[in-house]
């Protein structure tokens, strides 16, 4: 993967003219950092893309995240971002209890494939009782049950070059000036085939509420809340994020937040 | 440059090499990692600004040790700081602060604390990493270093000794009476000593408990920590004593005489007592 190639001398060198660059010139420079292609911001975030390549190494493959029991759940799963749509095609699909809801999984797939709700539930579910930790800083314990993501793709047989999977949402996240932006989110293959990576639609022994990412969202437990989508409606396979949307693999990565988001 | 007005001796002995170039550039190396750490770091808490004690923040129940926040009081919106429930009124310092009343910022901390001074959790998480990695990595260097040249044994670890000069060496702080010399004292090893060996690890190993990812590795840390949560709570609580540690040290420094203190810790050289040696 390209993207997270490093030259140690160099880094090195980058991080030692950056820090000093960065004590000497104040607060004006401080916040210079804020604009995602000045150069101060390139080197630190270099940094990010050696604690990816860390937590890689230590992280491996199929290292679990911890699980809890029923005893820790004590609250409703706290819903944070968008909690209720305001796009048209998904309100009229809620409002029919999500009986026409087709999950499409495309792009370098062998076998493209339409799953119904019916199609999705009567695969194998998997339950997790795990901890939700958000990009904020908060955690909440739940218990989600569904297919794992690693069955569907063995259905649609993912072609050689594919290395990351993209998780189209059917909510705006935001209309502004600059356009209006559905949500998105990518995981590499590590990822896609863990063990407990699964595409939920229960939680807490009921389906999945709206405020939670009705009817389906996908769990990727050693990450933070926001690698994990809600209201998705495709998955597609795709050897690289960067002709999708702003380039960096999701709605808040193209605003500055790490594409891996393990810490 | 004469040191006599600052110092309580006037018996001044002679200039000797007291600080290697390596402890002088980790120090520098360090105060300012934990410069941008510290402000960085008040900018990723002001994106939640509570903290908890287990595994996960109470929403529907309360665990809450530190609650930060703005609040609408009658016609005016006040700043409030909760701990352990009991409710302060921190208007203009903490919940709600800016430069006058009609640019106010409703965050926790106030934006002169916080690096960027605007809110952005994206750019305080990058440069957050940045300076962690920086302090990482120049502390186990360091760490490796002063065992191989002895450094540590012979500067900074406690022996028998230090605790028996230990109730003296209160007496001595306490009158400001300071003993130049090539040696640090009991007070000053057990403050160096705290930050290099509890509270920088800790500070490491807290800030790693709250990687979902390090959790998948290292489950047996976040229940050292006692869960997610608690181990933000005492990653805070290490930012807390380093900032109290920060005060101390430069008091230190200005009672002790601020020049040769100065001067040791950017040329090395420092000017001792001319009574130097053990028999205090």
């Amino acid at each position: 993967m390209s993207k997270f190639q490093l030259n140690r001398r160099k880094f090195l060198t980058h991080a030692g003219l950056g820090a000093s660059a960065l004590t000497l010139a104040g607060c004006d420079v401080l916040d210079g950092l804020n604009t995602k292609d000045s150069a101060a911001r390139g080197v630190v975030e270099k940094a990010n893309n050696l604690t990816y390549r860390v937590q890689r190494l230590l992280g491996g493959g199929h290292t679990l995240a911890p699980e809890y029991t029923q005893a820790d759940i004590l609250q409703s799963q706290h819903p944070n971002g968008v909690t209720a749509p305001d796009d048209e095609d998904y309100k009229e699909m809620a409002a029919a209890s999500f009986a026409d809801y087709k999950l499409s999984v495309t792009g370098l797939v062998e076998k493209p494939l339409e799953l119904s709700r019916e199609n999705l539930m009567a695969m194998p579910a998997q339950t997790q009782i795990t901890r939700h930790d958000c990009v904020e800083g908060w955690s909440c314990i739940a218990k989600w049950t569904g297919p794992r993501l690693s069955q569907v793709l063995n259905e649609a047989k993912p072609k050689l070059e594919a290395s990351f999977v993209v998780f189209h949402c059917f909510d705006t996240i935001e209309k502004s000036l600059s356009g209006s932006f559905k949500y998105y989110e990518s995981i590499d293959l590590i990822d896609a085939y863990h063990p407990q990576t699964i595409l939920a639609y229960g939680l807490n022994d009921k389906p999945l509420p709206i405020e939670n990412g009705a009817p389906l969202r996908v769990r990727v437990e050693r990450q933070l809340g926001y690698k994990m989508a809600k209201y998705v409606h495709t998955i597609e396979l795709v050897a690289s994020f960067a002709d999708i949307e702003g380039g960096k693999g999701g709605y808040w990565e193209d605003n500055g937040y790490d594409w891996y988001g393990g810490i | 440059m004469s040191d006599a007005a600052t110092d309580a001796k006037p018996a001044q002995g002679p200039l000797i090499y007291r600080q290697t170039r390596w402890t002088r550039a980790t120090h520098w190396i360090w105060a300012i990692s934990l410069f941008f750490l510290m402000m960085t770091g008040l900018q990723i808490f002001n994106a939640h600004p509570k903290l908890y004690f287990g595994h996960q923040s109470g929403f529907e129940y309360e665990n809450a040790f530190l609650d930060i926040g703005a609040k609408q009081s009658g016609n005016d919106v006040v700043g409030y700081t909760k701990i352990f429930g009991k409710e302060f009124d921190t208007t203009g310092y903490l919940g709600v602060s800016g430069p006058n009343s009609l640019s106010l910022n409703y965050q926790a901390f106030p934006a002169a604390l916080t690096i960027p001074s605007n809110r952005s959790l994206a750019t305080g998480r990058i440069i957050h990493f940045f300076f962690a990695w920086i302090l990482v990595s120049t502390l186990l260097v360091w760490a490796i270093a002063s065992i191989v040249t002895g450094h540590m044994r012979r500067d900074l670890v406690i022996t028998g000794a230090d605790l028996r000069n230990l109730p003296q060496d209160v007496k001595d702080h306490a009158r400001l009476r300071f003993h130049h010399t090539k040696e640090y004292n009991t007070l000053q090893k057990l403050a160096y000593a705290s930050v290099l060996f509890i509270a920088f690890p800790l500070m490491i190993l807290t800030g790693l408990s709250m990687s979902p990812n390090f959790n998948a590795s290292a489950p047996w840390l976040l229940d050292i920590f006692g869960g997610r949560q608690s181990a933000r709570t005492i990653h805070f609580l290490t930012m807390i004593f380093l900032i109290g540690f920060f005060v101390i040290h430069m008091l230190m420094i200005l009672a002790a005489g601020p020049i040769n203190e100065l001067r040791s810790i950017i040329t090395g050289w420092y000017r001792v007592d001319a009574q130097t040696g053990k028999d205090h």
